[in-house]
């Protein structure tokens, strides 16, 4: 599949923006971390722009933009319009949220409710944006029940990166919060392994065989296709460029997303408040780094079974 | 809207392709291209169509296909084009509807007015049957030229798909495949007549009929091949030919 860098910016943008919405409430919750304003509008602003700016993204890819609002109506059985229900119903708890927590202080009264039904909201938006692959059959690689848990547990991880960075600059940043972000970015990064496991060693569900019905013959190759210049569904389904670097990309994406993220976290969780800025940023860097690779390979590397009827010999 | 339609009165227009017929002279797709240029989803934009790379929607496009080797292999010419499918996941995907199937016959049609151009309804296609207009910002796909079908300007012989009426080997057929015992069906019935990627659950609604079996026998492969030794292998001597029987099996 084609990855379109407008679909890869709002998915990795608005999950890390969604991620961080859920731990502030969390935070919040617990009391970890005491709320200051500053720290707050701060968390808030950047997650709800990281958002915003990626809900704006997903509209650019589109052929119509202006029409988009029509993209609202068929949440009966879309899993697009779903995700933009919720995401434009997210907005309204996590503004009452942040007015609470902000002027109100959010603990222990009224407004952590909102907060709590914005954390629950944000987490179905991200699901949303999961199912929106995982619903397609068309794309085996996609259409495997691990593509939803690992959209949820990238924009945790990634959100949590995102606290901790905002967190170090008021120097708020205890040691075990570090620590604990450094084991779901590792969790995060292992269930994509087994993802990519997965997806290595699953069976084709289609063949040019069966996409052709000609197997009762024998092995079915593409002999001409049908004119010698690309269409639509060869740029966008059939797109194969540096697939062949996919196995590298992985290791990068792993060890600049994962282990080095990780290994940023646990040094700033050791650093005093001040040094421990340095290190936070460096794993939000390492982890926008990696993430943005992992978003780019789930769509190159997926295989489309519309390339069965241009050469293509399983999906 | 993009739920599918619950009840009809079990019509069900498609097309029967027949693959031992076709010749690949991509008339239909053509033709089809022609008709659909100044019908219900007009224009089928070119890009750049006089120069080194021209590229353009088409809603209908003929593959060519080898199947098996050596004797019984073949050559398949193989129309592809949308299958306008009882499950279509292109439509329920759709998050504005503007895909939609009819009620009346179940053909899968696009709203060229509500369309966003969001390309989700192609990712959802696992047949590649619907083509992004980039010139329009929207998807477009095979109508099953229900300007031609329905057409009463037309004489009613006319009143089939372009593809269908052009084709000069009367490969493809068009009817009700909802109606077990219209001429179509019987055909499928007949010719043991297929749904392409049933793994994929969409129920395609048109079907392809196999190519029939080969009656040239002077070119079939025996059931068991001989069990002879090629000459180059042949030793001179009957034990060693024995020994090398023996390790070859």
């Amino acid at each position: 599949m084609n990855p379109a860098y407008s679909v890869i910016f709002f998915t990795t943008a608005s999950g890390a923006g969604y991620g961080a919405i859920v731990w502030l409430v969390v935070l919040a919750l617990l009391g970890i971390v005491p709320l200051t304003p500053a720290l707050g509008a701060s968390v808030f602003v950047v997650s709800l722009a990281l958002i915003t700016a990626g809900l704006l993204s997903s509209t650019f890819h589109l052929g119509h933009p202006e029409r988009a609002w029509r993209a609202l109506s068929q949440w009966r059985s879309s899993w697009l319009s779903r995700e933009g229900v919720a995401a434009l119903a997210t907005y309204i708890p996590i503004l009452v949220f942040a007015v609470g927590s902000l002027f109100f202080s959010a603990h222990n009264n009224i407004w952590i409710w909102f907060g709590l039904i914005a954390a629950g909201l944000c987490l179905v938006t991200v699901g949303c944006t999961g199912m929106i692959y995982a619903s397609l059959r068309a794309i085996p690689r996609w259409s495997t029940p691990l593509v939803v848990p690992l959209y949820i547990a990238f924009a945790m991880s990634t959100g949590a990166v995102l606290v901790i960075a905002i967190a170090s600059i008021f120097w708020a940043t205890p040691g075990i919060l570090a620590w604990f972000t450094a084991v779901i970015t590792l969790a995060a990064w292992m269930l994509k392994i087994a993802y990519w496991r997965q997806i290595d060693t699953a069976k084709p569900v289609a063949t040019a065989e069966s996409a052709t019905g000609l197997g009762v013959i024998g092995k079915v190759r593409l002999l001409e296709s049908p004119h010698n210049s690309e269409n639509y569904v060869m740029r966008e389904m059939g797109y194969t460029i540096a697939r062949k670097h996919a196995a590298r990309l992985r290791k990068i994406a792993l060890v600049v997303g994962g282990i080095a993220t990780a290994l940023a976290l646990v040094i700033a969780g050791l650093l005093p408040a001040p040094y421990a800025i340095a290190t936070s940023f460096v794993a939000l860097i390492c982890a926008a780094t990696g993430i943005l690779i992992e978003r780019w390979l789930f769509f190159a590397e997926a295989r489309h079974a519309a390339s069965l009827y241009y050469g293509a010999s399983e999906v | 809207m993009t739920s599918l339609p619950t009840s009809n009165d079990g019509r069900k227009l498609g097309l029967v392709i027949d693959l031992d017929i076709c010749v690949g002279c991509h008339a239909c797709a053509v033709n089809c291209k022609e008709w659909n240029t100044g019908g219900h989803s007009a224009p089928l934009t070119d890009e750049n169509p006089y120069g080194a790379d021209p590229q353009g929607v088409w809603f209908n496009r003929v593959h060519s296909f080898e199947a098996g080797d050596g004797d019984s292999g073949r050559t398949v010419h193989f129309p592809r084009s949308c299958l306008h499918c009882d499950e279509p996941a292109c439509v329920t995907v759709c998050p504005t509807g503007a895909s939609y199937k009819r009620e009346s016959d179940g053909i899968v049609l696009v709203n060229a007015d509500t369309c966003i151009g969001c390309k989700l309804c192609s990712w959802a296609c696992p047949y590649g049957a619907r083509e992004y207009d980039y010139a329009d910002g929207v998807m477009k796909k095979c109508t099953m030229c229900i300007d031609r079908i329905e057409n009463q300007h037309l004489p009613p012989e006319d009143r089939l798909p372009a593809c269908v009426s052009t084709c000069p080997a009367s490969a493809r057929h068009f009817g009700d495949l909802g109606d077990p015992n219209s001429d179509v069906s019987l055909l499928v019935a007949e010719r043991g007549g297929y749904d392409l990627m049933p793994e994929m659950g969409m129920q395609p609604v048109n079907k392809y009929l196999p190519p029939r079996a080969s009656t040239r026998h002077d070119l079939e492969t025996p059931a068991s091949p001989p069990e002879a030794i090629p000459a180059s292998t042949d030793t001179g001597s009957d034990f060693l030919n024995w020994v090398d029987r023996m390790l070859t099996r």
